[in-house]
């Protein structure tokens, strides 16, 4: 398999007029092509930061990241973020606009993105009209329209309720799969994690390190909402919940 | 195909609204039929307070003999180029601030001076730069709205989403492509109700310029009929001002109305 991504001893740095915060410390992994990789950790211990600097929306302070010359970034952020006076299609072509490859091909891709993955009827609607978990659908599609092959998605289900959050892990999971993705996806729901990823990395509270490492190697691998039913499931679900601090 | 429960409920609605313009009218007319009745019965005197009939007499007596229509196109018009202009140099302006961030802090405490400035004030200096004539008023009416523009539409593309700001980023997208795909079509909103506030303001701008130099206009007709202590003139030109203000309010109103069907 080929790597596509690695960081080495990762070191990020807030700095206020008042102090310093150490975000994230020594934080060094790799992932392979079509892997799905879940980084999990106590709210607030830096997790979001590390999606920022892999896409480089943020700086690093200190360390390494090497990217497969081949590796195109697609970043798909916690809120939705659709332009209200954009419609469907037209809020999936922007990231085709603003690295100015859309023509007729790209267009005609987006499109049959749309069609194959059930908003074939909502292609000129506005986003008001659409719930929430179709909204997610768009956002995705709009991530996907600049053929992204890693993708970092930053809490993508946290503003949507426990139902529409099921059944639209199970959606994506079976996009990515099909669209031959690579996935780094940051979240604090372990059983989320757990049934959607490959492997599992938890971090430490403040400042993040790694604590552990888990490859996910369940009976029968399946779908997400199925992957909750698996024998193995509680123990990874076990394991991690108590290398996470959580503290109340 | 409603239900009847759903009639009702429509019946309903449709008959408050109906009141609510019958009240309307009513005070309306309840008000001009007082001040007429007292007015004949010599209880208030018409020199000083005039009178419905005398108002409308002087009106009809205006458009006969006085070019009324130029009056209030004078001032529509004059209202029209303050108010477009201090849209447009003001949009311009916020836009300029917002790229950049560091000029934008320097002229703040300038801004707020300005904003707080009465800018009545600076009457008699802008007739002594730009003559006693239509371009001081105008200028007068566009110093008014211009500040109060730059304020809010600055304020507007500063209250843009973060995320979707990050989400721009991440596309890679520049600057100028994050201000004119999300910056600016964000903002069409604030801008267009600048520009209600933009309408009231230049009339109030422009009404104060012909108080002081005009020879034209609805404030001069005002301002004169004082001068020669003719009420009724005064009145009249206090009603047409009406006419026209509400007129300019809702052709701002269609406007954006217009803007919101086209996207959604």
């Amino acid at each position: 398999m080929n790597n596509i991504l690695e960081t080495k001893n990762l070191k990020k740095i807030y700095h206020t007029e008042k102090q310093e915060t150490l975000a994230v410390e020594d934080f060094s992994f790799n992932i392979n092509e079509g892997e799905f990789v879940a980084i999990v950790g106590p709210s607030g211990c830096g997790k979001s930061t590390i999606l920022s600097i892999l896409c480089g929306l943020e700086s690093k302070s200190d360390g390494e990241i090497k990217l497969n010359k081949n590796t195109k970034i697609g970043y798909m952020l916690q809120q939705d973020s659709l332009f209200e006076w954009r419609n469907i299609l037209s809020n999936c072509l922007l990231g085709l606009e603003i690295n100015k490859s859309l023509n007729q091909k790209t267009k005609k891709k987006v499109i049959d993105l749309l069609n194959t993955y059930g908003l074939k009827d909502f292609i000129y609607s506005y986003p008001d009209n659409l719930s929430g978990g179709m909204r997610q659908r768009v956002a995705l599609i709009r991530t996907l329209a600049t053929n992204p092959n890693l993708l970092l998605l930053d809490e993508p289900f946290s503003a949507l309720d426990y139902q529409s959050r099921l059944a639209i892990s199970d959606d994506i999971y079976n996009i990515l799969r099909k669209e031959k993705k690579t996935m780094i996806m940051v979240t604090h729901d372990i059983a989320e994690a757990i049934s959607m990823c490959d492997k599992v990395i938890v971090l430490t509270s403040r400042p993040a390190k790694i604590k552990s490492i888990y490859n996910i190697e369940l009976e029968n691998k399946s779908t997400p909402v199925n992957n909750r039913k698996d024998k193995k499931f509680s123990y990874y679900y076990d394991s991690i919940w108590k290398d996470i601090d959580y503290h109340v | 195909m409603y239900s009847l429960e759903h009639k009702k409920y429509l019946k309903k609605i449709k008959k408050d609204k109906i009141t609510t313009i019958i009240y309307q009218i009513t005070i309306f007319i309840i008000f001009i039929t007082l001040w007429q009745i007292l007015a004949n019965l010599d209880i208030i005197n018409t020199f000083i307070f005039s009178s419905p009939k005398r108002i409308i007499n002087t009106i009809i007596n205006l458009y006969n003999k006085e070019h009324l229509l130029n009056h209030i196109w004078i001032t529509v018009y004059e209202t029209f180029i303050s108010f477009l202009s201090a849209t447009i140099i003001g949009t311009i302006i916020a836009t300029i601030l917002w790229w950049n961030k560091k000029l934008q802090k320097v002229i703040e405490p300038y801004l707020t001076i300005l904003n707080s400035l009465p800018k009545v004030a600076l009457g008699p200096i802008i007739i002594i730069w730009f003559g006693a004539g239509i371009k001081s008023i105008i200028f007068m009416a566009l110093l008014i709205s211009l500040i109060i523009t730059i304020i809010n539409v600055y304020e507007g593309f500063n209250s843009v989403n973060k995320n979707k700001i990050k989400l721009m980023k991440s596309l890679n997208a520049t600057k100028s492509q994050i201000f004119f795909k999300l910056i600016f079509p964000n903002s069409i909103n604030t801008i267009i109700s600048a520009l209600k506030i933009n309408v009231s303001m230049s009339l109030i701008g422009v009404i104060m310029g012909e108080f002081l130099v005009s020879k034209k206009g609805i404030g001069y007709l005002i301002l004169y009929g004082s001068q020669i202590f003719n009420l009724d003139l005064v009145m009249s030109g206090i009603i047409i001002l009406c006419i026209v203000a509400t007129a300019l309010y809702y052709l701002i109103y269609y406007v954006e109305k217009i803007y919101e069907k086209t996207t959604h």
